[in-house]
Parts: structure tokens; C-alpha cells; sequence
């Protein structure tokens, strides 16, 4: 079995989960489970990753990390792979991961396969299932290069404590500074603290049948009834419109999701949607029109006026969680 | 300002995806083709851009094959000055975007160029690697999922507003770049009917392997090909009305499904 280098992602302060789901994946295939961090002031959550089963992780500290450019991240990691030598990278395709991922791979003069959604070996060479269409069609991929490099969807794979040997070790980075060639200047993240949609567990999403933005209220109340881990998406329709940002539009032309649950309220379930949101587990249909064709990939329909289903259901689900 | 367009032919999203027989491939037959849209968004910036410098010249650069002129065409119809095409099944078959930059890196090392625009990714293989890599093969920085741009009169620098989780960063990029365009950078807009007869005069350079001198060798290859598996219609959750609906479906969550 290769071994295995995890680029661990830092947001808020934490470690994503999707890193932790990767590194649980790698544990489970077997081999040396190696785990690379970078970011400023990121030492202190480096164990962390030993629960999950790396076995070694490289800790890239400094402020010139502080926030993420893609090229000193990339020669950072680069630096740390050239040492560990993998057989096999692996990040999770979250925002960052998807800019993050394709440079990496570039730079080690390989090609990458991105928002993997299942793995398996195939001897000394990892095969990955991913979505085509956005997720239309599917396909078996197998990566010629050394490393192989993979992205894996946030949600693929469970997280399981298994713990590794977890020996760090701080790495001095020499960056390359002529190659620098843009600096970030300011990041304005929302307030917020909902989840990004593609790695929310629940999603309540909004279609043309909610009339209008200032309507995205009770849609908003219902996901925030459910806690921390579910968020609210949109149609195109809802987006185009100008009804919400075009960050919370699921589908073909947005995110493409697999919650545990997604709640369509006034969505009719254009081709484009239904590729975007078909691999969640349940999917929940609210919606007036019976024939809207939403309802025939919808575990469970409501024919019924929105305005009048959303509220009570709030307050139902409320009272279910106490 | 000088701009080259990287623009890849897709399938229209509503489109129903089939499978071929031997699994290796979809079925072209019936299939609506149209410009990627994000790179709709590419070659609208890139006209935004030659208006409000007043000067310069727009390229699309696309690879595939014979069809694929359609959606050149629309491009120049919208106001792209010229284009190259990569027609040569030696490269379009089985390019995977590891081939498909070496190919366009090929293609376009030699035009006049500010920026590069990209698509954020192709909406048929999905993959968003093709910017990056089409940067490290050029030595240019990249900036992915761009939503909005302002270029230096000097052209020298930009700054380039991108999406990130949960908000949007600031970026100084220094010129040349390659930028990838997110939905939200503009509003592209339809080609007129002048614009469609002017682009049928317009020189669309047309290139073969041998032109470009790369092997456009893949690193990825597709073994197998599937559809994901169909989704069967449920139940349908009854009740005199709407308030016992959301009950009953508040109830069927938390027994059967088990989400609450």
C-alpha cells in the first residue's frame, strides 16, 4: 500500500471535517497515513489529526500563511510531499480545495481527479467513482501520474477515531517569492455560521415558488430550527431573479450537494436541479403544482401552498427537538 | 486590453444524459450543444473589458471538433474578434484536463494577451482543473471563481474580487493572468443579428496536432461510465390540510427517516 499525504484544510480556526473524513478514508486503505497543515498559527491543532489516524503530520506555520494564497500554498506542500514522497495525495473538495487541488497537481506535473465520491485499490493504483453532468452520469477514473492526486467530496466518507502514531514535525518553507504574483488584500466572510451548502447535513432550498426574497425568511427559520449543521439553498429561477446570492443556488450551474436531507419548497425540479441535489439521502418536496416533476425523485411530497406547510413545520420540528 | 477566451462546447444543462453501449462515453445523438456557461461569462468580461479600454483584441481558443465551430461562432458573434480551433481527434477523444491545458497552452503561447479567461469549470466533465493547470504550464498567476474585475489603466495589475467559502476575498494580481469566471462577474449578453453576419467573416484559425507541437497525452483515464441509480417517486403525505401535512411530514422525519 502507498503511502498517503493529506493536505489538512484550516477555516475559522479549525480543521474542516472534509480532512478529517480523508484522513479517516486513508487510515482505513492501510499504509503510512501522512498529514500536512498549513496556516498561521495552526501548530496547536495538528494532534487533532492523529485521532483520525495520521500517523506523521507536517506542520507549514508562519504569518506569511495567514491567509490562503494558492501559490505559497502550493510550494509550502509541494516542499512537504517532495520529502514524504506519497503514492497517493488526497484533500477534500471544499471551496478551498477545489482551487487549492488542481494547482497542487500541476505542479507536480499530474493530473488530478476532483469531488471523488467513492475509492477503492486496485493494487498499488486508487481508483475514484466521480460525478460527471454534475451528477447526470458518473464515472470510474484511475490517475496515471505519481502521486495520484485526489479530491474527495465533503460527506463521501464517514469519520471514524482511529488513532495514528501522530509524530509532528515543523517544516521551514523557503517561498519562492518571485512567483508570487498576487497577494490577497482583505477577506469579507459573512457573520454567518451555517455551513457551506455543498457540506451541509440539511439543506431547506427555494424555488420560484417562493415569490419573492423577501420570503426567504420561513425557509431560513425552518433550516435554523434543524441546528448547526443545515443551511438554505436556492433554484436558478430564485437566483436569476435576484431573489439570493447566486452562493446558495443548487444545480447544475451552482453547487452540486448530498445532504442527509434537502427540503425542495417551491421548486418545480428542472433537469438541472435534480442533477445538482439527486445523491441526497432524503429529499423532502413541497410544492402546489402535483404535477410538478420534483415529485417523482421526492421521498416524501406535500401538494400543498408552501406559506401554509413551512411555518406549522417549523414549529413541528421544533417541538420534536424539545 | 488584449484577451484570450478558453471556451469548451457542452451539453445544454437541461439535457438528459445517456450512456453509450461499451460505457466509455455519452450518447452525442440528441444532444443540444451550447457554450459552457461560465465561459459565456469569459468572453462577455473580456468584451466589458476591450470597450472600456477602447482597444484590443478578444480571442477564443476552444478545443473539439467539428460542432464545436457552433459555439466559436456565437462568441464571435457576441463581439469576439477571432478564434483558434483545436480540431484534431488525436486531442478532443479522450482529453483529460491535463490535455486539454497542455493543448491550449499550445495554442495560445504565442497570441497577445492581459488576461486569459477561463470558465470556473466545464459543466460537462466538472472537473476545474483546466485554469490551473493551463497557469503552470504559462508561468501566469491564477485566480479562480472571479465575480468581479477591475483592471489598471496601466494594465500592469488588477483587482480581482473571488468567491470563497461563506464570502469573498480581494486579490492584486499582477498582469498576465489567468482568471476564472464565476457566476455573478456579468449578465452576458445575445448575439445581434449584425453581430451573427459580421461573425461569419471573422478568421477562425483552425489547428491540428501537428500544428501545436504537443502530445497531448492524458494522466487521467475514464474507465467506465455510469448512470447514477434512479430515484423512485415516495409517498405522498396526506392530511385535511396544510397544518396536518407538515405535521404528518414533521412525523414521518423523525420516525421513519430518522432526520430529526
Amino acid at each position: 500500500m502507498p503511502g498517503i499525504l493529506i493536505y489538512a484544510e484550516v477555516q475559522k480556526g479549525e480543521i474542516k471535517k472534509g480532512s478529517f473524513e480523508v484522513t479517516s478514508k486513508a487510515k482505513e486503505l492501510g499504509g503510512e497515513v501522512s498529514a500536512c497543515i498549513i496556516g498561521s498559527g495552526v501548530e496547536a491543532l495538528a494532534p487533532e489529526l492523529a485521532k483520525y489516524g495520521a500517523d506523521k503530520i507536517y506542520v507549514v506555520d508562519g504569518p506569511e500563511f495567514e491567509k490562503y494564497e494558492p501559490e505559497a500554498y502550493v510550494q509550502a506542500f509541494a516542499q512537504v510531499a517532495e520529502e514524504v514522497k506519497p503514492g497517493i495525495i488526497f484533500t477534500s473538495a471544499t471551496a478551498q480545495g477545489k482551487d487549492f487541488t488542481p494547482a497542487l497537481a500541476a505542479r507536480l506535473k499530474v493530473g488530478s481527479i476532483s469531488d471523488c465520491v467513492d475509492l477503492s485499490m486496485s493494487g498499488d493504483k486508487a481508483v475514484a467513482k466521480r460525478p460527471m453532468y454534475a451528477g447526470k452520469a458518473y464515472a470510474m477514473v484511475e490517475a496515471a501520474g505519481d502521486p495520484q492526486v485526489f479530491s474527495i467530496r465533503p460527506n463521501s466518507f464517514p469519520v471514524n477515531e482511529s488513532a495514528g502514531a501522530g509524530a509532528i514535525e515543523k517544516v521551514t518553507v523557503n517561498l519562492d517569492s518571485s512567483k508570487i504574483k498576487a497577494v490577497v488584500k482583505s477577506v469579507e466572510i459573512a457573520a454567518s455560521e451555517e455551513p457551506d451548502q455543498t457540506e451541509a447535513e440539511i439543506i431547506v432550498s427555494g424555488g420560484r415558488g417562493m415569490k419573492g426574497p423577501e420570503n426567504f425568511k420561513i425557509i431560513e427559520d425552518l433550516a435554523h430550527t434543524f441546528g448547526p449543521a443545515a443551511t438554505t439553498g436556492a433554484s436558478r429561477a430564485a437566483v436569476d431573479a435576484g431573489w439570493r446570492d447566486h452562493a446558495y443556488q443548487v444545480g447544475q450551474t451552482g453547487k452540486t450537494v448530498s445532504p442527509n436531507l434537502y427540503i425542495a419548497c417551491g421548486i418545480s425540479g428542472a433537469i438541472q436541479h435534480l442533477a445538482g441535489m439527486g445523491t441526497s439521502k432524503v429529499i423532502v418536496a413541497i410544492n402546489k403544482d402535483s404535477e410538478a416533476p420534483i415529485f417523482s425523485k421526492a421521498d416524501f411530497g406535500v401538494v400543498d401552498d408552501l406559506f401554509k406547510v413551512v411555518p406549522p413545520l417549523t414549529e413541528e420540528v421544533k417541538k420534536i427537538k424539545g | 486590453m488584449n484577451t484570450v477566451v478558453c471556451m469548451k462546447q457542452v451539453p445544454d444543462t437541461e439535457t438528459l444524459i445517456k450512456i453509450n453501449p461499451d460505457g466509455t462515453g455519452i450518447v452525442a445523438e440528441g444532444v443540444k450543444w451550447v457554450m459552457g456557461p461560465y465561459d459565456e461569462y469569459g468572453v462577455e468580461e473580456a468584451l466589458q473589458q476591450k470597450e472600456k479600454f477602447k482597444a484590443g483584441k478578444v480571442t477564443i481558443a476552444s478545443l473539439g471538433p467539428d460542432r464545436a465551430i457552433e459555439a466559436i461562432r456565437t462568441g464571435l458573434a457576441m463581439g469576439a474578434d477571432a478564434a483558434v480551433h483545436i480540431n484534431d481527434a488525436a486531442f478532443y477523444e479522450k482529453a483529460d484536463p491535463y490535455a486539454t491545458a497542455s493543448v491550449l497552452a499550445a495554442a495560445v503561447k504565442d497570441l497577445e494577451y492581459d488576461v486569459i479567461f477561463c470558465g470556473k469549470q466545464a459543466i460537462d466533465d466538472d472537473s476545474g482543473q483546466v485554469p490551473a493547470i493551463l497557469g503552470e504550464l504559462l508561468g501566469l498567476p491564477v485566480i479562480t471563481q472571479v465575480i468581479k474585475l477591475e483592471v489598471a489603466d496601466d494594465k500592469i495589475k488588477a483587482t480581482v474580487t473571488r468567491e470563497v467559502e461563506g464570502g469573498h476575498a480581494i486579490i492584486e494580481v499582477s498582469l498576465p493572468a489567468i482568471l476564472s469566471a464565476q457566476k455573478g462577474l456579468n449578465e452576458p449578453r445575445y448575439a445581434s443579428l449584425p453581430g451573427i453576419m459580421k461573425a461569419k467573416k471573422k478568421p477562425v484559425d483552425v489547428k491540428i496536432a501537428g500544428d501545436l507541437g504537443v502530445s497531448g497525452e492524458s494522466m487521467t483515464v475514464i474507465k467506465e461510465m455510469s448512470l447514477p441509480p434512479a430515484r423512485q417517486a415516495g409517498k405522498i403525505i396526506e392530511g385535511e390540510d396544510a397544518e396536518q401535512k407538515a405535521a404528518a411530514l414533521a412525523k414521518a422525519l423523525h420516525e421513519e427517516a430518522k432526520l430529526i
